[in-house]
């Protein structure tokens, strides 16, 4: 038996052959994407390329796969912006759930969104909108306030309502007040899912209610909400965002690159022991953490909210393309250039061909500037891994030195892995990120202490995310023999 | 009636457990929507549980000695946060030294609490507070 992998990128269109039986990944070939014209005709291009390299390494023409997957972050991927009360809490528990949908976060609010946050919103062309706040029982004036604005908001999106479950009704009338013309088609087929029409901006109103995210102060409840979000991509972003034409070829629906990638690493991580991973973009830097995570020592106390087992944080001013211009603002410059015994002059030249050229970049013809996009890259592994990590402060108690710790302990995280173009290509992965690790400069950071290195050097891990739902013991293996230790 | 949601932990670096596993218990008991923060609790923690649980009060525990600081521009920090009628209760051991309880009070009042308790309270008479305050 042999299965068809397909990722649908923004750039490429990458497929990916495994056979089953043999155990092995057979062939890999890769595409422009062809978004706006048809996504078929570079899907059609990359196959015809993979069916040329099966048929000359393994003598099998006209090859025909008993299964086809994909995921896609193409069309700008899944935009997300989502919104809470406290940025501590609420709002980052709506970013917590958006990041582990597979969602890409414009950004994340929190209070009362004001007039140009919605214009902003609105500008920002996202195809769902998170609302939460509150635990149930608890504040609902905020959310409220918040639904009511983006109930305002035009453009082809979702609105999915997690909050305190008290707003619903009040939510739920502002959209009924909005579209009482006529409710579209589905609204009895679903009862949490109803489909409005807005006779002031001539478009649907879509609105979901699902759980809170945070039901109960500290607890976090993200499930739904992924569920929620799953649902919205299957049964309206897929097609909105023209990918029907390839949905029509596959077998099983089509689901979020970065949700793929991340039961990739979860599956990875019940085998091999805990683990972190980065993604790094043109657009974003991913990172992903598989571990408890929970305070090590009985004098460790726990504050704040409670993160996920896996975890995903996406950080949109950390990329090194599209976005470079943001993650450079972070960095102080002059320290930078020492540290990593730079030109000067070139990096500056590099900093404006970047800004030049943004995603389309043949950065093979730039041999004299790697050192410094690798740079570049291992600052954006160290600021996003800063983020992510929790923190363990000393405090002095009657009872002696005691701890209180926010966010996750990965200090005894085993793994740490590099996927994407920006890691994969370059010279010196290992350099890149090791900036990961734990430096006396670091403090009270919570950064893994002695992981292992590991390279997904054919950058296979979105296509081992789609196997793992057909054989996952055989993903957990392609990885396993694939991943090479730097 | 609305439930009265009451936000309640030990604040500072006090890892005093029991107390709080008490009140907590005799609070729900008494029909109060309580939000526990345990023990170890900052400022930062009160307000923003407070904020999200839309509380009407927050009750502050501390035993060992050194309230009196920790519990320093908590109203403050509510009046910012836009919590403005919301009630503040202190309990325990709350000062250091050999101070009169009614000078104790008088510093928590002073700071912004509304009523003030010493050690070996009743929970029935923090109960019946909080019912006459909020009209129950």
């Amino acid at each position: 038996m042999k299965v068809l992998l397909c990722d649908v990128g923004s750039t490429y269109t990458k497929l990916t052959a495994v056979d089953i039986k043999a155990s092995k990944i057979i062939g890999i070939a890769k595409s422009y994407t062809t978004i706006e014209e048809d996504v078929t005709i570079g899907y059609n291009k990359a196959l015809k390329l993979l069916e040329e390299k099966i048929a000359g390494n393994y003598g099998i023409f006209n090859i025909k796969f008993s299964k086809k997957l994909c995921a896609s972050s193409a069309a700008g991927g899944l935009k997300i912006v989502s919104s809470g009360l406290v940025p501590d809490l609420t709002a980052k528990a709506s970013r917590l759930a958006a990041a582990s949908a597979g969602g890409k976060i414009i950004k994340t609010y929190s209070y009362e969104l004001t007039e140009s946050d919605a214009r902003a919103i609105e500008a920002s062309k996202p195809d769902i909108i998170l609302l939460s706040g509150g635990i149930d029982g608890g504040n609902k004036d905020v959310l409220l306030h918040n639904a009511t604005l983006v109930s305002k908001i035009s453009g082809n999106f979702h609105t999915i309502i997690a909050g305190n479950k008290s707003a619903k009704d009040d939510i739920s009338n502002i959209f009924e007040a909005l579209n009482k013309e006529s409710p579209i088609d589905d609204m009895e087929s679903h009862r949490f899912d109803r489909q409005f029409k807005s006779p002031k901006n001539k478009i649907a109103k879509n609105i979901v209610f699902t759980e809170n995210v945070m039901p109960e102060f500290g607890v976090l409840n993200i499930e739904p909400v992924k569920e929620v979000i799953r649902n919205i991509f299957i049964k309206n972003i897929i097609a909105a965002k023209g990918l029907n034409n390839i949905q029509k070829i596959m077998d099983m629906e089509i689901i979020p690159t970065p949700l793929a990638v991340l039961e990739a690493f979860e599956i990875l991580g019940q085998s091999i022991g805990e683990l972190m991973a980065y993604d790094l973009g043109g657009a974003t830097t991913d990172v992903y953490s598989i571990a408890d995570g929970n305070p090590k020592g009985e004098d460790c106390f726990m504050n704040g909210l409670p993160e996920p087992y896996s975890k995903r944080t996406v950080e949109g001013d950390l990329g090194m393309r599209y976005s470079m211009e943001a993650l450079l603002e972070q960095i102080n410059v002059p320290n930078f250039i020492k540290e990593y015994s730079l030109d000067e002059a070139d990096y500056y030249e590099w900093v404006n061909i970047c800004k030049e050229y943004k995603g389309n970049l043949p950065i093979a013809r730039f041999e004299k500037y790697h050192p410094i996009d690798e740079a570049i890259a291992a600052e954006a592994v160290k600021i996003s891994t800063n983020r992510h990590v929790g923190v363990k402060k000393k405090v002095m108690t009657l009872a002696g030195e005691a701890f209180l710790q926010e966010g996750k302990d990965l200090t005894g995280v085993k793994y740490l892995i590099g996927s994407g173009g920006a890691i994969v290509n370059s010279k010196n992965p290992k350099k890149i990120l090791q900036n990961a690790i734990y430096t006396p400069a670091d403090l009270e950071l919570l950064k893994p202490l002695k992981p292992k290195i590991l390279l997904d050097k054919q950058n296979c891990i979105c296509a081992m995310g789609l196997l793992s739902r057909i054989d996952s013991k055989l993903a957990v293996k392609l990885m396993k023999e694939n991943f090479k230790e730097v | 009636m609305k439930q009265v949601t009451l936000v309640m932990g030990v604040v500072g670096a006090d890892v005093h457990a029991v107390g709080n596993k008490i009140l907590n218990f005799v609070f729900t008991e008494a029909g109060f929507k309580v939000v526990n923060l345990g023990v170890m609790v900052t400022q930062k923690e009160f307000v923003e549980a407070a904020i999200e649980a839309a509380a009407d009060a927050i009750i502050v525990s501390s035993l060992y000695g050194h309230g009196e600081i920790d519990c320093k521009g908590l109203r403050d920090k509510c009046d910012e946060a836009g919590l403005k009628n919301i009630k503040l209760y202190a309990g325990g051991n709350l000062v250091i030294g050999k101070v009169s309880f009614e000078e104790v009070e008088a510093r928590y009042k002073e700071m912004g609490f509304d009523r003030v308790y010493p050690p070996g309270t009743d929970p029935k008479t923090a109960i019946e507070h909080i019912k006459q305050d909020f009209g129950m």
